[in-house]
């Protein structure tokens, strides 16, 4: 901390009498920004490379819409939809959603929301993101090389003995981005722990900076699991140690509980920081205090303990014994119970309000409608016989995009606009910003809802073709993700243009209420030109009258 | 096209129908809650909406009874699903003993199905109505699971153990099947049919396939060839344990544990044989691994499991 505190004084000594110059304009060489510590320019650097690994994994996505137009096989063969769906799975999850809201806006906004100078570890922050930048590159490597066709989940023996694709390579990137998972998760747990501003008490913190604490400590647990079994499938692939293989006297379940020990609470690394940014906007915008303060810090805390118990939900049909999937399924009704106090307190939010229809307003109200019906369906899957017909369809598919891709986009999308001008120092185009947000609502919902009905009827997923009675409701998810593609693509070109001509923002453009939005926009390198205050409560908005 | 928009597959069985009931108890609870709270979120949108007159005085920012509601009412309803869906989940794992047994080897890209009379197909699984059915299932080389939409039903395949599925159609038709574990390069081509047959249909079937020699009789055949009776004959002078009355009998082990003979239990004892040693006996036997292949396993299962039924006229070992 003492060499950036040295920086820091510097800095504020060089521009004294005027403002600070802000962060943006603390160098402007492509090195300046590959070695900053500063937290913000390392968040426009995540921003950077998960954008180039979403629009991969959507360009997957997008292929594979296309074969399904039709029963048959028309568009790519069975081994190239193959990797396709494992391209757009290994890298929506690693690449993209894992590190979405917290490594891009929990860089950016935490250390601000708390009156932080920066993170507590800025050169551990640093090295989190050329960790991911060289798991990116082999995952990037074993797709340019020919691809990988395990599907995400990497089931034994399949991934083990029977794949001849890239899968050690893939195995080495989603293990080295794991590592900055964990380098991440620890930095924001200590920053929360220590560089809160005087009078900051835990219960006068930003819901946004409590899911990410609760985020971080289900990084630092889950992700060590998540390694050693990546690297046990790696002895038995390379070295033939006979541990999922039952060839070799291994057991194929103990790679899937050990998978899903991971890669459920995992699930949970991506909805809680978006519950977070929801947390964030809705109360902005309804210029009201969030309803159920405590309850909903309790609720984040609670999903965060109960994500690690609910793994067996994933096994209903694996063979997994009759008992311990029926306590499985039991904790997985418990967990939806903090889920749908977040959905009501947020309802309960916007009465008496004063409401403002801005486009992180449409993307927060989006993410929670469209993560009620995700919640909703996960209930289905939770009931033990209704699990057994639909585990493994579309149903599936549909219930974990309208949590991941309804639920954690929009919301990144919602954090994104919402703290656009505060990064950029510019305001983003509104009348666009909200056409795109309804296009992606609509188009979502043409996309997955389709697919609810398709699991019923019995789809399974990850079908290169199909029977032709499914086909009607194939075209239809094909057509949605038509208009979704167009609705992902617009804020990439209007954002862009807005950073060289949108209008100059506002310190605060939305009258919000945190730390972030007291400081210079956008702030200068070293945050804060006067240590802030923390002792006013979260979401101090004004008392609306009449 | 009339069927494209069917939103439920076909029905089979009365399991089934069980399950659609409680999809669409889920179904209707859920459209209720997503009604209610669309409907709220858009009045107070509306409502509230920035510039409209409205009371906006003693907005309340929390309200403990509220939320004490808010959290029990979602428990109870969630524990009564709970219960629902395990009281369906228990019973299919409850197969009734006289059950039809069917033994069925999973391997890329096929299901290859072995009747008990010896009668083999590909692809294609033909049952009797109103029978119970037990499926004893093992693959080959991945993990494939078994997907009769139509029964609402499906279970994994797993190398190296038996997983089982059970049913009971009432319905005669033919339904389809389809792998719903992801297996490799044809997954989506892995499917077939299941043929759900009137009884008397079933049995001229059946006959049809009559020349080949029954499961059983294959296993015993196997039995011979491979030297199982050296050990296992009452008669041997090598102490071996006893096998007939083998299948659901409670073994003691020499790490002092319990387990119930099942059928992974016989096939690791064949294919993995110093995994687990009947408390009592030496470590000798040898593994077979090399020898059989999970077709014969099926068969020799069926073999040992014929010793307690009839002990197939004299030829008990």
């Amino acid at each position: 901390m003492s060499a950036h505190s040295d920086a820091a004084a510097v800095n504020a000594d060089r521009a004294a009498p005027a403002r600070a110059a802000s962060y943006l304009h603390d160098g402007y060489t492509l090195w300046s920004w590959l070695s900053s510590r500063d937290h913000k320019r390392i968040a426009i650097l995540y921003a950077v490379s998960i954008t180039a690994f979403f629009f991969i994994g959507a360009t997957a996505a997008a292929l594979m819409r296309l074969e399904l137009f039709t029963p048959g096989a028309d568009v790519v063969d069975a081994d190239t939809y193959n990797r396709l769906f494992t391209a757009h799975g290994v890298i929506m999850v690693w690449m993209f959603l894992i590190p979405s809201i917290p490594s891009v806006f929990g860089n950016f906004a935490l250390p601000l929301m708390i009156g932080a100078r920066d993170l507590a570890f800025p050169r551990l922050n640093l090295l989190s993101w050329y960790l991911y930048a060289g798991g990116g590159l082999f995952t990037i490597a074993a797709l340019l090389l020919g691809g990988v066709d395990t599907g995400w989940t990497f089931y034994t023996p399949y991934s083990s003995v029977f794949s001849n694709t890239h899968v050690i390579l893939t195995l080495a990137g989603v293990l080295i981005v794991g590592f900055s998972s964990i380098a991440t998760g620890v930095n924001f747990i200590v920053t929360v722990h220590t560089l809160r501003a005087p009078g900051m008490g835990w219960f006068k913190l930003p819901l946004f900076v409590w899911a990410i604490y609760a985020t971080s400590v289900i990084l630092v647990l889950a992700t060590p699991v998540l390694a050693i079994t990546l690297l046990l499938l790696a002895a038995e692939r390379v070295f033939h140690v006979g541990l999922f293989n039952p060839a070799l006297g291994g057991d194929p379940l103990l790679f899937q509980h050990l998978f899903w020990f991971y890669s459920h609470p995992a699930v949970y690394i991506m909805i809680l920081p978006a519950m977070g940014v929801a947390s964030e906007i809705i109360p902005c915008f309804a210029r009201k205090r969030v309803f159920g303060y405590r309850f909903m810090a309790f609720a984040i805390i609670g999903i965060a303990v109960i994500s690690f118990l609910v793994w067996g939900h994933h096994m209903f049909v694996s063979g997994q014994s009759a008992y311990a999937s029926m306590v499985f399924s039991l904790l997985s009704f418990m967990v939806a119970v903090p889920s749908a106090i977040k959905v009501f307190n947020w309802t309960a939010t916007l009465y008496k309000g004063s409401i403002s229809f801005t486009a992180p307003m449409l993307y927060a109200l989006g993410f929670v409608v469209l993560f009620l019906q995700g919640g909703l369906t996960g209930l289905f899957l939770a009931s033990l016989s209704v699990d057994v017909h639909v585990t493994d369809t579309y149903f599936v598919v549909a219930h974990f995009h309208y949590i991941m891709v309804g639920g954690a986009v929009m919301a990144y999308l919602g954090a994104a606009h919402y703290w656009w001008p505060k990064i950029t120092g510019r305001l983003y185009p509104e009348s666009w910003a909200r056409l795109a947000a309804l296009i992606i609502f609509a188009g979502f919902n043409l996309t997955f809802f389709p697919q609810y009905l398709l699991g019923y009827e019995g789809m399974p997923r990850r079908y290169h073709t199909y029977p032709p009675d499914f086909q009607v409701l194939n075209v239809l998810s094909s057509a949605g993700a038509a208009i979704l593609a167009v609705g992902y693509l617009l804020p990439l070109g209007y954002l862009l243009w807005s950073c060289l001509h949108g209008r100059p923002a506002p310190d605060n453009p939305w009258g919000a209420s945190g730390l972030e939005w007291k400081t210079a926009t956008p702030p200068p390198q070293h945050n804060f030109d006067r240590l802030p205050d923390g002792s006013d409560p979260p979401y101090d908005y004004p008392p609306l009258q009449e | 096209m009339s069927q494209g928009l069917a939103l439920f597959p076909p029905s089979a069985s009365a399991a089934a129908r069980d399950t659609d009931a409680l999809y669409l108890a889920l179904t209707g609870f859920s459209t209720l809650i997503a009604a209610v709270f669309i409907a709220l979120i858009a009045i107070f949108c509306y409502r509230y909406r920035k510039n409209a007159k409205a009371n906006r005085a003693h907005a309340p920012s929390s309200a403990r009874g509220l939320e004490a509601a808010w959290t029990i009412a979602p428990l109870i309803v969630f524990l009564g699903l709970f219960a629902w869906s395990a009281r369906q989940y228990a019973l299919q794992f409850h197969a009734p003993r006289d059950a039809t047994r069917v033994f069925i080897v999973a391997k890329q890209w096929m299901w290859t199905v072995e009747h008990p009379n010896g009668r083999r197909e590909i692809n294609e699984l033909h049952i009797p109505i109103d029978t119970p059915v037990k499926l004893i299932m093992t693959s080959q080389d991945v993990i494939h699971s078994f997907f009769v939409p139509a029964l609402r039903n499906k279970r994994d395949v797993v190398p190296g153990r038996y997983s089982t599925l059970w049913f009971r159609a009432d319905r005669p038709g033919e339904y389809l099947l389809l792998c719903a574990e992801y297996c490799g390069t044809d997954h989506s081509e892995m499917k077939g049919r299941v043929v759900a047959m009137a009884p008397q249909d079933y049995a001229r079937w059946m006959e049809g396939g009559a020349s080949h020699p029954g499961l059983a009789e294959r296993g015993f055949a196997l039995f011979r060839r491979h030297g199982c009776m050296g050990c296992h004959a009452a008669a041997s002078s090598v102490h071996a344990p006893e096998l007939s009355g083998l299948l659901g009998r409670r073994v003691r082990l020499s790490d002092g544990s319990d387990v119930v003979a099942d059928e992974t239990y016989v096939r690791d004892s064949i294919m993995e044989p110093q995994k687990a040693i009947v408390a009592g006996y030496e470590a000798i036997m040898p593994s077979f691994k090399t020898q059989l292949n999970e077709e014969d396993i099926s068969a020799i299962i069926e073999y040992i499991r014929s010793l307690d039924r009839d002990e197939l006229a004299g030829e008990r070992p």
